[in-house]
Parts: C-alpha cells; structure tokens; sequence
C-alpha cells in the first residue's frame, strides 16, 4: 500500500510540474481564498477583543438632581452595592466632579474662563457604578431609570457608551458579510480554476489512461494522480497564503497597535497560529480535492 | 487456460438500424503452453476476440473463461488483476508517450506492486532481451516501428504473465523486422509462456508450423494443430 501510495504520488507531482502554468494560477486564485478566510478569521479575533476592551471600561454614571441630599444618594448607593450585579459603586460629589474637572483642565483657558463665567459649580453629584459583566450595565440602567430612586435621578450616562458597542458590533458585522460574500464568490472561482486544470490533464492523457487501464491498473492508480495534483495545487495554496498573511499581519501591526493599542495584528496571529493554520490547511485541501473528485468524476471513466 | 464459448458478438451499424456480426458462434479452447495464431482477414473477429479475453469489451452472447473463471463475471473492481494475468501487444503498441522506454516496462511493474530494486533489476533484463538497451531513455516518439513492437512486447512480458495475447504484432514493420518479432514470440512461447497471435501475415503463418484457428465472417473456419494460412 505504501509503495502504491508513492507512486502515486510520484505521478500526481509529474502531472503538477507537467502543468505548471495552470496549476501555478490555480494556486494563486486558491490562496487568495485562504488568505481572505484568514483575515476575515483575524478581523473577527481582534473585533472581539476591541469589545471586551471597551466592555471592560464601562460603568454607568448615576447623576442626581440639584437638590438631592447627599444622605439620600449615599442611601442609593448602599442600595444599588446590594444588587447582585453591582461590583462597585463610587460616590462622587458636586465639589469633588468639580475639583476633578478642575484638574483635569486646569490647563485650558477657555474652558477654565468658561467655568468662573458661570459662577457657579454646575456638576451634579454622581453614583460611579461598576457591573459584575460587562451585559450587567443595560439591566443596572434599567433600574435605575425605572426603580424607586426615579425621582431622584437627573439622567443615566450609559447609552453613549453602548453606542461604541454597537458601531464595533455593526462595522465588523459588515465587514464579515462582504468577506463572506467575496470568501463565497472567490472560492467558485477557485473550484472552478481547480476543475479546469485537472479536466485539462486528464484531457491531455486521456489515451495513456485508457491504456493503463488496459494494462491492468487500477481505479487508484488511473484516478490517483489527478487527485494528488489537486492536492498539491491545495497545499500550495496554504502555504502561499499563510507566507501573505504572516507578511501582511506583520507589516500592519504597528500601524494598527497605534490605533488600537491592545490589539496587534501579529500577535493576534502568532495567539492564533494552529487554528489559522488548520483553517488554511483545510479550506486549500478541501477546495481542491472537492473540485479534482468533481473533474475526476466527470471527465476520467475507467 | 483461454476457452472462448458459443461467443457472439454484434455491433450496431453506422446507420444504426442494423448490426453488424463481428462474431458469429466461435468456440475454441487455448491450453497451457500453447502457441496459437488466430488468422484472418482484416475485420474477420480478430481483434474482437483479444478485448473480450480482456474483458475490455463483453460479448452479444456466450462466455470467455480464462483459467475457469468468466471473465465477464468478475466484478468491475477485480478485473485490473485479471488483466496483470494478460500480457497484451496491442496493433497500434499504446505505449505511454510521456514516459520513456523505461519508464512504459517499469509502469507495468509498478502497478503490480513491485519493489523499486525489483524494477531496476527486471527492466533492464528485458530490455536486453528485446534489443532495446541502448534506447532505456528513449521516448516512444523517438523510436522506429520495430523499437516501438519490440517495447511493447517488452512491456507486455516483464510481469511475467500467464498468457501473452498479440495482436497484429508485425502489422507496420517491413520483413526483417516481422521476423525479430516472431523469432522474439516463439523464444517466449519456448520458455513456457502460453502465446495467441493474431495476425493476416502469411508467411509468418507458414514458417511456424504451429496451431492456426482461421476466422472468416466472424466464424471459425479452421482449426488445425499444425496449420498454414489457407483463405
């Protein structure tokens, strides 16, 4: 069987380097399919962590009327902590919101001219309020809008937030549809690339099948070859589109980690390596062998 | 060894309303060890005869046994082992043009299992045998019609097969080589394989003083221990 297989294989790797130029283009249209089902794999790695990230940095800001007495916020705070979602609840009062925008600003004119033009402390006292999990804060904002400190409460800093969520949500929902609808489109092409370079070799040695059928060879032996040929072209493919994605990933990774810094192209790779790489390996083989079974189907009776 | 039973075989015709007999009831039996010419005019059921021994096509009617067996009952998936039991020389060679003199004998070899050393040890042998040495890295296309016979007896004989079937072997090759050829067969046939040669060469028939079954129209007309060509 081994020897057999060897063989095999032998005659599969003539075919290939005997139709170079076809089996050449049907690598090209085949990686570029890995490599886009790579990315389209990277993109979604790092959308998830951009939204843990900014999950992670949520909180929901409980700001209360003017005329609301601290010992009644501080009875909603120790309240709100007694809810099982709560982390922590931080009391901020008017002076220390205003002390904080102070020295948050204290080095822009404008603002700080802005501030004595009022004359007044125009903050409200807030309820900082940390959530257990990060899908806690709609239920907490829920709550507080709706519970028995309503009258309390001058408005809920939450939704603006959530808005972030939602936009990191939708532009990576759009761009995995395209992906998905061009992974879709390329991949026809490529099967139909694949078919076309094994019909174009069994065509080529129709004769010399015939008679190796003649001679006594085998279903395995006739087919063999062709399907190694699809298979090279397959792995040819993944090794061509794992070099693309390792050389893109590493060259973009500066630039995205000033964007975003906690999430890197390249280590998101290098974190990823075996499952990107059983990914490529299994979209190369699989899209070639499927179309050299359905080229070997149609075009090579034994 | 090769029993060939009430065989009948029709073709349809090119206008497709009729058919055409290419056998019409032969019936003959090719023992072991045997040197059998099967002689006839061009289109008398010949070559018919050798693809249905190779179940490469069925018979209309009747049965092909080849060493008890019907070769048309065995299932698809076995029919490679029965033909690795059959050396063919086929009319036109069909010989493999993108391997070389070597490569068409080792492939045969290969296809039967051999080992690698086995092959670099058997190949040149036979290559030897047919007066091919020095062509081992020709291509088909680069050999005479006699180089190209001689190959695909060659090719025929390397696993060393039950029963050889040659068919119209010295059809394309000018007397000097029609007679290598022969000579190549009867060395064959002497050294105990069973041989069948299909041919319409006269004189070939005539030198070898050997069983002749005579076909014409399709059926067998003749058969005789020691025959000559007689149409």
């Amino acid at each position: 069987m081994f020897i057999s297989l060897k063989r095999v294989i032998k005659a599969g790797w003539k075919n290939f380097v005997h139709n170079i130029g076809l089996n050449s283009a049907a690598i090209f249209i085949t990686a570029m399919v890995i490599s886009l089902i790579s990315f389209l794999f990277i993109l979604a790695a790092a959308s998830q962590i951009l939204i843990s990230n900014v999950q992670e940095k949520i909180d929901v800001s409980v700001y209360f009327k003017e005329d609301v007495s601290s010992e009644n916020i501080l009875q909603a705070k120790s309240e709100i902590s007694g809810l099982p979602e709560v982390k922590n609840v931080s009391y901020v009062s008017k002076e220390q919101a205003l002390e904080d925008f102070v020295q948050k600003h204290k080095d822009d004119p404008v603002l700080m001219e802005s501030l004595t033009e009022i004359g007044y402390n125009p903050f409200l006292s807030y309820l900082n309020i940390e959530a257990e999990q990060a899908q806690n804060y709609e239920q907490i904002a829920y709550y507080l809008k709706n519970g028995e400190f309503e009258d309390l409460i001058d408005s809920v800093d939450y939704n603006q937030r959530k808005e972030v969520i939602d936009k990191v949500f939708s532009i990576t929902s759009v761009i995995n549809k395209i992906g998905i609808i061009f992974s879709i489109v390329l991949g026809s092409v490529a099967v139909l690339v694949i078919f076309n370079t094994i019909k174009i070799a069994i065509a080529g040695s129709g004769e010399e099948i015939s008679t190796m059928r003649l001679v006594g060879a085998s279903n395995w032996f006739a087919k063999g070859p062709f399907l190694i040929q699809g298979l090279i072209v397959g792995i040819g493919a993944f090794i061509l589109a794992f070099i693309v994605i390792l050389s893109v990933c590493w060259s973009i990774d500066i630039k995205m980690q000033s964007i975003i810094p906690s999430v890197g192209a390249f280590n998101l790779l290098v974190s990823n390596i075996w499952l990107v790489l059983l990914i490529q390996f299994l979209t190369g083989v699989c899209l070639s062998s499927a179309s050299a079974v359905i080229a070997i189907g149609k075009y090579l009776k034994v | 060894m090769l029993c060939f039973k009430n065989i009948i075989k029709n073709y349809p015709s090119r206008s497709g309303n009729e058919l055409a007999v290419a056998l019409d009831d032969v019936s003959f039996e090719v023992k072991e060890k045997e040197f059998v010419s099967i002689v006839g005019k061009s289109g008398a059921g010949k070559t018919t005869l050798l693809r249905l021994a190779i179940a490469q096509e069925s018979p209309t009617t009747g049965q092909v046994f080849f060493q008890g067996r019907d070769v048309h009952k065995i299932k698809k998936s076995q029919i490679p082992k029965l033909r690795q039991r059959i050396g063919v020389v086929f009319q036109d060679y069909k010989l493999f043009a993108s391997k070389n003199t070597f490569e068409n004998v080792a492939y045969i070899m290969e296809i039967t299992g051999a080992e690698d050393k086995e092959i670099k040890r058997d190949v040149p042998q036979i290559l030897n045998i047919v007066g091919l040495s020095s062509r081992e890295r020709n291509f088909p296309n680069e050999l005479s019609g006699g180089e190209k016979q001689r190959l695909a007896i060659a090719r025929a004989l390397i696993h060393r097969p039950e029963i050889i079937l040659a068919d119209e072997p010295t059809g394309n090759l000018d007397p000097y080589n029609t007679f290598g050829i022969i000579r190549l067969l009867v060395k064959i046939y002497e050294s105990g394989t069973t041989v069948v040669l299909a041919t319409h060469d006269r004189e070939v028939i005539n030198t070898l003083g050997k069983r002749v079954i005579t076909l014409d129209g399709g059926k067998v007309v003749r058969d005789e221990e020691r025959g000559r060509f007689v149409l």
